[in-house]
């Protein structure tokens, strides 16, 4: 079992979310850097899908009652405190933590880190998911006090003696696709036409701030106002983590993976899921800036060929050589592997 | 229609821009028409009153495909062969008192009595147009016309779990306590949304057809104490 012994900024236990339910109201959930996720899995010798502790601004104090191995996947502060004393620990490899250590996690320099530990920690499963809604009370939640069990067939389990070593991985790796540069890529919006000329221009030309009420439902923008043509609100349609929303107020939302699964807001574009993780890493303060890219079905499929005119697309072309495509690292969808065609 | 692209994972097949049951009905129709398809890849369908969006990964199912299989499904063929009538689903809702503490001011905006308004809603089928806002949170059509009044001018911070309530025109169960500012007009004693039940944690899905019936607060605890111990 694992104690949480002090919980100061919100964690949450995800995976790879809830899908297939939002039909009925069910948002998707699930890391908001499902690559992280997974690398942090990896290192722990888990699957990719299985439930980590995901963590912002700074991480929990937690407390092992029996020998665990765990891994964390983002730049965070941390060390082992025991009566052999204290010890650094250092990201992107796995640890062992002893029974009665206690994990100390503190500040998260990487917008997002992902906390996982070998067996999976093993939360409420609901609707396929351990993944936490809180509005819904959907999944465990995770707080001061509160005990987590971690999975069967793990060290943790008294009796299992500790199997894998200690495994690490390229510290290089872990920056793809969060640390990528250059303008988060989006598909214009289903209400683009909802918006003037020079509003779209403005969207695409000037720089955006993350506000402060920013949260796992959503980012909020600060920047110039995006002008309506026709008002700002519609009846409403279904949304999805990514959708860029418009209030009445010009100052636009990007939604993130708990939003809810239908908006009445205006949706003046889409950020590309290959582009979507950096969004999770986003915290207030962070500057960023949209590139228009079309996705036409021709071309944007895994074997679509035809390029742009020019040869290469022109974003591939304008130097965004980190988001371009790479064999896959871990066995998940590669969303990267996308081919989209710059707009002009 | 319109085929509308939301990013690269979801494609939007927009029947109309307003609150439409006609439209609604063929978003129905071309939600069953395309489950019929039963493409692999597509995680979620999503309908609302005008539109259908589509969910899916695009590695696994070009957008093509999805694009063609939208619009296959709500072409008029399809659209036939799938349309069905729907047996309405009882819903017991305890009118009035601490349960609807709107009902006397929406009678009187109307200019009805209580009675009046009560059977009125109680002969209407209600179609679940779609479901947002919160998990399971049905959003109803089908009211009189002549029940159609603004949002409350001030919401209330907390809706009472359970609260059946109408405004714009529309009806909605709040399956759970939350803020809002439609009229609260009654109660139900049914569980809108249960996890523990990954077949169907919703009471209620998009295209379900309700008929509300009436019941007095006795029974609304007796149904509930049923329902707790089901």
């Amino acid at each position: 079992m694992l104690e949480i012994l002090a919980c100061p900024f919100p964690a949450t236990l995800q995976d790879t979310g809830r899908p297939g339910y939002r039909h009925l109201g069910v948002p998707l959930s699930g890391a908001l850097d499902p690559t992280w996720l997974a690398l942090a899995n990896a290192l722990a010798g888990n699957p990719p899908d299985a439930a980590a502790i995901e963590m912002r601004l700074a991480g929990p104090r937690l407390k092992s009652d029996a020998d665990a191995l765990f891994a964390i996947a983002g730049e965070v502060d941390a060390r082992i405190v025991g009566e052999a004393g204290t010890r650094a620990v250092a990201p992107w490899r796995s640890h062992r933590l002893h029974a009665g250590e206690e994990l100390h996690l503190d500040a998260v320099r990487s917008g997002v880190a992902y906390l996982a530990f070998a067996g999976g920690i093993e939360g409420r499963r609901e609707l396929g998911s351990r993944s936490r809604y809180e509005r819904a009370d959907l999944g465990s939640p995770f707080g001061r006090g509160l005990t987590l069990k971690v999975g069967a067939g793990s060290p943790c389990v008294p009796g299992t003696p500790l199997r894998g070593r200690a495994t690490a991985i390229p510290r290089r790796l872990g920056i793809l696709p969060a640390r990528a540069d250059g303008p988060l890529r989006v598909i214009p919006g289903p209400q683009r036409e909802r918006f003037s000329d020079a509003a779209w221009q403005s969207f695409l030309e000037s720089e955006f701030v993350v506000g402060r009420d920013t949260d796992r439902m959503g980012l909020r923008l600060d920047g110039p106002r995006l002008e309506h043509v026709g008002g700002a609100d519609i009846v409403s349609d279904a949304v999805t983590p990514g959708a860029i929303q418009v209030p009445g107020d010009g100052r636009p939302i990007v939604l993130l993976a708990d939003c809810q699964t239908v908006g009445g807001y205006t949706k003046i574009a889409t950020v590309i899921g290959a582009d979507l993780p950096r969004l999770g890493h986003a915290l207030p303060g962070t500057r960023l800036r949209f590139a228009a890219v079309t996705l036409d079905g021709s071309t944007c499929g895994t074997t679509g060929s035809r390029a742009g005119a020019g040869g290469q697309p022109r974003h591939r072309r304008a130097g965004y050589g980190r988001t371009r495509p790479r064999r896959p690292l871990w066995r998940q969808p590669d969303r990267r592997s996308h081919r989209c065609h710059a707009l002009t | 229609m319109k085929l509308l692209e939301l990013g690269d994972g979801a494609l939007t097949l927009e029947f109309g821009e307003r609150i439409d049951p006609d439209a609604n009905a063929n978003v129905m129709a071309a939600r069953d028409a395309l489950r019929a398809l039963n493409l692999d890849g597509i995680t979620d369908i999503v309908p609302t009153w005008r539109s259908l969006t589509v969910h899916f990964d695009p590695l696994r199912l070009p957008h093509d495909r999805v694009r063609r299989a939208l619009l296959q499904a709500a072409s008029e063929e399809s659209a036939l062969a799938t349309r069905r009538s729907v047996a309405p689903i009882i819903l017991p809702v305890c009118f009035g008192g601490e349960f609807g503490p709107d009902l006397a001011d929406v009678a009187a905006a109307t200019g009805r009595s209580e009675g009046e308004l009560i059977a009125a809603l109680c002969a209407v089928d209600l179609q679940v147009a779609l479901i947002g806002f919160l998990p399971g949170f049905p959003y109803l059509g089908g009211l009189p016309d002549w029940l159609d009044l603004p949002r409350r001018a001030t919401p209330r911070t907390a809706v009472p779990a359970n609260s059946f309530a109408i405004a714009g025109g529309q009806a909605a169960i709040y399956p759970w306590q939350s803020p809002g500012g439609w009229h609260l007009l009654g109660r139900t004693p049914l569980t809108l949304f249960d996890p523990a039940n990954p077949q169907r944690p919703a009471r209620f899905a998009p295209g379900d057809v309700l008929r509300i019936e009436a019941i007095s607060p006795d029974e609304f605890t007796v149904l509930r104490e049923r329902l707790r111990h089901a």
